[in-house]
């Protein structure tokens, strides 16, 4: 027993070492999160489906390590998968009754890359209703539990893998971040995530929200897991075509580098004066400026950039995606897969359609639908839609101007810590506002990771410290992270995600 | 916000954009919404603030063009996949009710 809690309290780079050394089977560590799944899950609702092939999938491991065979770093590690990427072998939902036990024909490019690569899926997880929210109230099969406080939200959209990640139920998981759903969810359960460069890694198969914003990431508990997780499922993939097509550093090597560098020196860290703002919770401002402080201490030079035109991001992001959603969404239509409704009566198709999406989507997604309906209306497109993406260029120029200034960028990954349940619930600007750290990385297109930056005094939740880079400058966040993992680590003696309560 | 103003989101307009939508919400779904988007209109409408004629429009965060793959056949999902997931077919294609009513 004792054996099974260390194999899913180790990290998944950890864990990796022990299945190559053949110290422990893929069928033990499975074995070992399957178990934990089944005592915790009950609390934690992070997953949607569990897998009833992820102990054979494992096995075939373990005989092809016995065989001899090369393979992979991370063969055998187990990964949840957030409930928007298409699964070939499992149901997906995206949280939504529309599509409930809908299973795809093809797997998501990146869940085909995990294969490939021989990780043992271990089931879907939890998310807002087509990864649209922050608190995952907006799931049609009810909320994820935050691991630090069953009363409080994990993060959304993709709450159910950063719980997943934070409850030692998987020690990795892929999400999906259109305005910050792998970022804050990181950022509340005092995990990691990374929201890639936009086209750093395939959106083929990944559920579309907003196709200009959304981007697939790794989820895990530390930077060197996300780092050799992204380098597993990123790079061309000409089934998309916003895919980058150019070689790619490693990931996992730029962590290494930056877990051992001796120095910040010539590193110039910018602070956007626009995301360190006093309406912020206390403890998050605390512990950011002392994880800056941490970071000039070590040779870093801190300087404050204006991003004048961050403060209306969060305005254009709620009408660029309700305008993206709205079309995407279309395709939801009750006649070649999903739920199917027939009015009292009967009706054309077109009867049918309008019942099926009444009785399929939740009160959020209908929101944005219509909210995106109006935005793209004659008459008020040039004034909304049109607008929105002239403050896209407005905000493209700032984050220009600002890394002629750093090297990299960095404020709170988000303005408070976990909230309680239906806190936001009844009012959806104040949970759009929350979103206000992550979304201007989605706009522009540049990555960012959200790391743990230590417990709020006041609370005792996780706080998360942002980082974001020039467009193709992933390997800057890794390098960074992992520096300021190891300081922050050092400082405390353990490592964040160790100081979850025990559940279960 | 009033019902005179002419970009007010009244209950008619939000009927109207769920017919374009083709969502059949309910009335009080339709009253709620208008509620809760006007709220939301009024605090995102600030975008027109800065957004002047000069600024060029951004559609794309990182601009690519002429993406094309070469012209080949390429793997497409069979019959069976492709309606493995239809609310109802008859094998060789989706079964749907009567496209146009008795008015049309």
């Amino acid at each position: 027993m004792a054996e099974a809690n260390e194999l899913t309290r180790m990290s998944a780079s950890d864990l990796a070492g022990r299945l190559s050394s053949g110290d422990v089977s893929s069928v033990e560590a499975t074995q070992a999160h399957l178990d934990r799944i089944s005592a915790v899950d009950g609390d934690i609702n992070a997953f949607l489906h569990v897998s009833t092939d992820a102990l054979a999938n494992a096995k075939r491991i373990d005989e092809r390590r016995a065989a001899g065979e090369s393979l992979g770093e991370f063969a055998g590690v187990p990964i949840a998968i957030k409930d928007v990427l298409c699964t070939i072998d499992m149901p997906t939902t995206a949280g939504s009754k529309i599509l409930e036990g809908w299973v795809p024909p093809y797997d998501a490019t990146p869940v085909a890359k995990l294969r490939a690569a021989g990780l043992i899926a271990l089931g879907k997880t939890n998310m807002d209703e087509f990864a649209m929210g922050s608190s995952t109230e907006h799931s049609a099969y009810g909320p994820t539990k935050n691991p630090w406080d069953l009363g409080r939200i994990p993060g959304g959209s993709g709450g159910g893998s950063a719980a997943a990640v934070a409850a030692f139920e998987a020690p990795l998981a892929l999400g999906s971040d259109t305005g910050g759903s792998i970022r804050q969810p990181a950022s509340v359960t005092g995990s990691v995530g990374v929201k890639p460069t936009y086209g750093g890694v395939s959106r083929y198969g990944a559920i579309a929200l907003a196709s200009s914003l959304d981007q697939v990431g790794p989820v895990s508990r530390t930077v060197l897991d996300a780092a050799m997780l992204h380098d597993v499922i990123g790079g061309h993939d000409p089934r998309d075509s916003t895919s980058l097509n150019e070689q790619w550093p490693s990931f996992a090597a730029a962590a290494r580098a930056g877990a051992a560098a001796e120095s910040l020196k010539g590193l110039r860290i910018g602070v956007i004066k626009q995301l360190d703002s006093p309406g912020f919770q206390a403890g998050v401002s605390q512990r950011f400026h002392e994880a800056l402080q941490l970071l000039t201490d070590f040779g870093a030079e801190i300087v404050e950039v204006d991003a004048p035109h961050f403060e209306y991001a969060v305005a254009a992001y709620y009408l660029i995606l309700p305008a993206e959603a709205s079309s995407n969404l279309a395709k939801f239509d009750s006649v070649r897969f999903g739920l199917r409704v027939t009015p009292e009566g009967g009706g054309t198709v077109e009867d049918v359609m309008a019942a099926t999406r009444e009785a399929g989507f939740g009160p959020e997604v209908k929101r944005r639908i219509i909210l995106g309906t109006y935005a793209l209306s004659a008459g008020y497109y040039d004034a909304y839609y049109g607008s929105a993406q002239k403050v896209r260029t407005l905000i493209q120029r700032d984050f220009a101007a600002a890394f002629e200034k750093a090297d990299v960028l960095v404020s709170p990954s988000a303005p408070t810590t976990a909230f309680k349940f239906g806190e936001k619930l009844e009012d959806p600007m104040a949970m759009y506002l929350n979103d206000v750290t992550t979304i201007p990385a989605n706009l522009a297109g540049v990555p960012g990771m959200g790391l743990p930056m230590g417990l709020a005094p006041e609370d005792g939740l996780p706080t998360g410290f942002q980082i974001m880079a020039p467009a193709r400058g992933d390997a800057r966040l890794y390098e960074l992270g992992a520096t300021l993992e190891r300081l922050l680590e050092l400082q405390w003696g353990h490592t964040l995600p160790s100081q979850v309560p025990s559940l279960g | 916000m009033t019902d005179t103003n002419p970009g007010a989101i009244t209950s008619e307009v939000v009927a109207h954009l769920a017919s374009l939508a083709r969502i059949a919400l309910t009335d009080e779904e339709i009253e709620k919404l208008a509620g809760d988007l006007g709220a939301i209109v009024d605090s995102i409408a600030k975008v027109s603030e800065v957004a002047t004629d000069e600024i060029p429009a951004t559609s794309h965060p990182i601009p690519l063009s002429n993406v094309y793959r070469a012209d080949v056949p390429g793997v497409t999902l069979t019959t069976e996949q492709a309606l493995a997931g239809a609310p109802e077919h008859d094998g060789s294609r989706f079964a749907v009710s009567a496209i146009l009513g008795d008015e049309q």
